[in-house]
Order: structure tokens, then sequence, then C-alpha cells
């Protein structure tokens, strides 16, 4: 029996999300990310149905998991009623909390995702907050939106948005008591401790590459090596 | 006899869609890019339909984007969820609406393994009230802003001023819908149609006047994929998926594009830009690529909203050839003005794409 399975089969999503595979590649057919990476779902879930504790282990170090969209297109046409989509997040749960995650270029990334995105949520209620969205990093947004960012409370309120204002309506400002109920959720949910896991480990990953914190964040973000695609 | 048949494979795919009284909660980047359409939802429903959608500042992120970004356990999701459903409840109703198609399948989620593993309900409903000292409740009916806009379509439609029929032939207009993957992949029972048969935006076409484009990669994804887009170094991943969709309905020219999802009206307009300045090529065929809209921007069209009400300026693919083939006038001077007439200056021109 493999420890790394039964860890993963207390995670509901798998237990939702797995029966036996036929090895159809009915969900690797459907699938934007195995077009477009070296990435194949069927065999994802075919190693997790084999319990093979070392196979187990090497996916949850692997690049190979974080290249799934989670877009659940695969959910719609398994004949076995799987869920490979759910499957590849039970995989990136353990990954991360076990601390695997940082062995991958792609995996590392979970840095950047989570002071980005929980940084919002904790901060504003959001996980996306129009101040924190600038058009340097974002240049695919185009002159529209550097014209906007300059000119963000205005358009807003042309709209008829409520920007960082009291009551409700778009982007309002969200109250402190609700936030600190998020607050609340994170610490005693584990959302908390995953942030520090992930924390930890890239402040030890950077040290290890020489780089500072800001330096590792920018490497990750922006690092993308070609062995990643199919073409 | 297959038209019996096909009539009852249908009647599978049905969702009750409650009239009425409805608590709403906004989408994290529809409220923040697309504002002009949630204000838009909220005055067509309320004030043109005297519907009771009520709106509480408590409510917060479901934290959907933040999990399918593996970033949140599962059991943080289900909490916000929980808190959500809480509030609701709070304030009197058991119908719930939300804007966000990744929040639609978050709840469809939670809710289905709530069900599944009873003792995980329990336990959750213990946290919330630990940590938000609220009670545990679950919506009796959970829509998306679309199904709701999709249940009035002849309402919205008797109260039309525009149609979409291209007003120089008289011919309806070619519409590509693209439904959010969120939305019924996962859960085909919980959307109008299921998966199979997705008729959310295009009984919406259909209503209005225009006609739907079947396109071979109509199901593909967006390809917003979540760290897909949000990590600079994978956004190709979103950007080929998205190219791959206007390859293959650039041959059906369609005039517009209708979507009910956060991040598909984002990438589907954004990625034009960026491939006509990557390749020089557009797929609008005057170098102005093709207009892509919100169900509510459609929706606000039709009855005859100003499209810088809407927030169409907002957007980088030009809408213009679309308000033209609809006999809509605009003002063009007023595009980029603010409240009360405030100059607020013009974006720069993108360098391929016209606008
Ligand atoms: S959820 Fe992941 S594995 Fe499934 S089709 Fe989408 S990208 Fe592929
Ligand atoms: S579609 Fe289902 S049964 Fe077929 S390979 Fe994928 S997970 Fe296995």
């Amino acid at each position: 029996m493999s420890k790394l399975y039964d860890l993963l089969m207390q995670d509901y999503r798998i237990r939702e999300g797995l029966n036996a595979c036929i090895n159809c590649g009915t969900c690797t057919a459907i699938c934007p990310a195995a077009e477009f990476y070296r990435y194949d779902p069927r065999q994802i879930v075919n190693i997790v149905q084999s319990q093979d504790e070392a196979a187990i282990e090497e996916l949850l170090k692997s690049e190979t998991i974080w290249y799934c969209g989670e877009c659940m297109s695969c959910v719609t046409r398994c004949p076995r009623k799987n869920a490979p989509g759910l499957i590849i997040m039970a995989l990136r749960s353990l990954s991360i909390d076990l601390g695997y995650f940082i062995e991958s270029e792609k995996g590392r990334q979970q840095y950047v995702l989570c002071k980005d995105l929980c940084g919002n949520i904790l901060d504003y209620g959001y996980c996306v907050y129009p101040r924190n969205f600038d058009s340097a990093g974002h240049p695919e947004a185009g002159p529209v939106w550097a014209w906007e960012e300059k000119h963000l409370d205005e358009v807003f309120e042309r709209l008829g948005g409520n920007l960082d204002g009291d009551g409700p309506g778009a982007c309002r400002r969200i109250p402190q008591e609700d936030l600190d109920q998020i607050q609340r959720i994170f610490d005693e949910t584990g959302g908390t401790a995953r942030l520090e896991t992930v924390r930890k480990a890239a402040e030890k990953k950077a040290a290890e590459l020489g780089l500072s914190v800001e330096e590792f964040a920018e490497k990750v973000n922006t690092t993308c090596s070609p062995f990643h695609f199919n073409h | 006899m297959i038209y019996e048949g096909k009539q009852r494979i249908w009647s599978d795919y049905q969702k009750e869609i409650p009239d009425d009284h409805y608590f709403y909660v906004r989408s994290c980047i529809r409220q923040a890019f697309f504002t002009g359409s949630e204000v838009a939802f909220l005055d067509i429903t309320r004030n043109r339909l005297g519907k009771d959608i009520f709106e509480s500042e408590h409510h917060t992120t479901c934290g959907g984007i933040a999990y399918h970004s593996d970033t949140i356990p599962h059991e943080t999701v289900m909490t916000i969820v929980a808190r959500q459903f809480a509030l609701m409840h709070k304030y009197g109703y058991e119908n719930y609406v939300c804007s966000c198609i990744t929040s639609f399948g978050v709840y469809a989620e939670t809710l289905e393994t709530w069900r599944e593993f009873p003792e995980l309900q329990a336990k959750i409903a213990e946290i919330l009230m630990k940590t938000c000292r609220l009670e545990f409740a679950k919506p009796k009916y959970i829509v998306h802003a679309s199904d709701l806009i999709f249940k009035f379509r002849y309402q919205i439609a008797a109260r039309a001023v525009h149609k979409l029929v291209n007003v120089r032939t008289g011919k309806p207009l070619k519409v590509v819908e693209h439904i959010g993957c969120h939305y019924s992949k996962m859960f085909p029972s919980k959307g109008v149609g299921g998966a199979e048969y997705p008729y959310v935006l295009a009984g919406m076409v259909e209503a209005w006047g225009g006609e739907v484009v079947d396109y071979p990669e109509r199901r593909h994804c967006c390809g917003f994929g979540f760290r897909q887009y949000f990590v600079q170094a994978n956004r190709g991943y979103s950007l080929s998926n998205t190219h791959k969709k206007f390859e293959s309905m650039e041959p059906y020219h369609p005039d517009c594009i209708v979507t009910n999802c956060p991040g598909c009206p984002y990438f589907l307009d954004r990625w034009q830009y960026v491939i006509a300045e990557q390749t020089g090529k557009t797929y609008g065929g005057d170098g102005r690529g093709i207009p892509v809209l919100t169900y509510e921007e459609m929706a606000g069209l039709v009855m005859g909203y100003d499209p810088w009400d809407l927030g169409l300026q907002t957007h980088q693919t030009p809408v213009e050839s679309l308000l033209d083939k609809m006999g809509i006038v605009y003002d063009e001077k007023s595009k980029y003005l603010g409240k009360g007439g405030k100059d607020l200056g013009q974006p720069a021109h993108p360098s391929c794409l016209k606008i």
C-alpha cells in the first residue's frame, strides 16, 4: 500500500473524482492543456490508481501536475465519471503540503499566485482587485487598460461602480469586520498554514539560488523553459 | 419520432429558475473589468422588470479563482461559500444569483460534496459558526445571472429598441456564443441545456433576432486556466486556446461574440489585440476584429442603452462595427468622457488592430 495514495484518498475531491479508469484517453483527447503542454491526464489518473508510491512521489514533484487549466472539460466526457481535473487539484494540494511543489519550475509559481491572489482576498475581499492589476505586468490588457488604469476612479464613476466606496456596488470597500471573518476562516481551515508553507519553501529556495525573495518572485513569474511544450 | 426523442432529451436539461426574490453576489473579475455589465444587470432586472434583487456590501469573493489556482485548501473555499449562503439566509432570501461562472461552478461542486459527505457539511457549519458567528444555510435555488436574463429574454425582446439584425441587409446577425466551462461541463444538470445542448446564450440570441454560429471549436475553453493566465510565464497557454477558437470560427464570419463568463470576454477581446499586434492578423474582416460582448451588454444594446453607459469603450477590440450593423446611433466624441463630460484623454491606438 502507498502512504501517498492513502493521503490522497483523504481528499474529498479524489473520493468524488476517481473510479476505475479504463485508460480510454478520452480526457486527453478533449484536454486543452494536453494540446499545448507535454501533458496526458489519462496517464495521471492511471498513476494514481496504480497506488505505486514511487510513481506518485515522482508525479508530486513533477512539472506535469501544474499544466492543467482546471477547465473541467474532461469531467463531461469521461465514460467512467472520473474527474481528472479534480484529481489534479488533490495532487497539487498534497504537493504543496509536502513541500514538493518547490522542486519544479511550474510548481514554484505557487509562490506568486499565493502572494497575489490571497493577498487580494485578505486585504480587500476580492481575488482580483483593479488597483493591483497593473498594465506594466499585463501588457496584453492593451492601451485601453493603460488609459483606464490612469483614470480608474473616473471610469468607475462614469460606469456606476463604487470603487473603494461604502455600501454595496462594484468594487466597493468591503467592511473590516467581514475581512476579519475571512482571515479567521483562513486561520481555521488551513488557508493561513498553506500560505506559510509556500512562503517558507520559497524563501529557502530563493536562498539556495542566491536570490532575494523579490528576485525569486520575478524569476518564477517570468521563466518559461522550452521543454514544457508539445510543439 | 426523432423530434420527440430530442424533445425528451432536451426536457432532461431544463432547470428551474425562480421568477423573483434573489440574493445577488458579484464576480471579482466582472465588477473590476465589466463594471457596466453588472450595473446593467441590476438596472434591467430591478428597474425595467421590477424584480427584487438584493445585494449586501458584506459579501466577498467566493474564493473560486484562488481555489482553482490551488492557493487555498478545499475547506477554506467551502467555508467562504458557506459564509455567502449564510448571508443570504440572514437577509431572508432563499434564491441565490451569482454574476460569476467560476463561483457558479464552485457552488455546484460544494453543494454536491456536502450532499455526498454530510459529515463534511456538519464540520463546515461548525467552522462557520466559530469564525463568523453565522448560521449555516443552503439556498433553495442557485442560478447564474445569465440564467435570469435567459428566463426574461422574451420580456426583453418585447422592450427591444434594436434587434440582432443587420439593418442594411435585413438579415439576422451571426453570433458566436461562448459559455464558460464551469457553467455546465462539471454538473450538466445545473445549466440550461446541460453540457451537450447549452442554450442559455443561444436562447437570448434567437429571441432577439440573431442567428447562432455553430463552429468546430464552439465548446473549447477560452484558455483562462487560472494559473495559466495569472503567471506571466504561462500566458501562452491562454493565448493559444483563444487563437484556436478564432481560427475555427473565422470561416463563418461572425458579427459578434457573446459570453457569460468573467474571463472569456476579457480573453476573447484582449487576445485578438495581441494576435493582431504579433502577427498582423485580425478576424473582423475590416482590420477591426470581432466585437466581444457580455450577455448584459448584448441585452443592453437591444434595449437601447447607450453603449458607453454599458462600458463598451473599455473593450480593446472596438464594437462600432456591430453598433453600425444594428443601426445604433452613438456619439463618437463622448466615448472616453468621464461623468458629466469630464475629459479623460484617450487611450493610445494599437499599431495593428484598428479602433
Ligand atoms: S481540467 Fe485539466 S485535465 Fe481536465 S480537460 Fe481541463 S486542462 Fe485538461
Ligand atoms: S476519460 Fe476517464 S476512463 Fe478514460 S482515460 Fe480519462 S479518466 Fe480514464
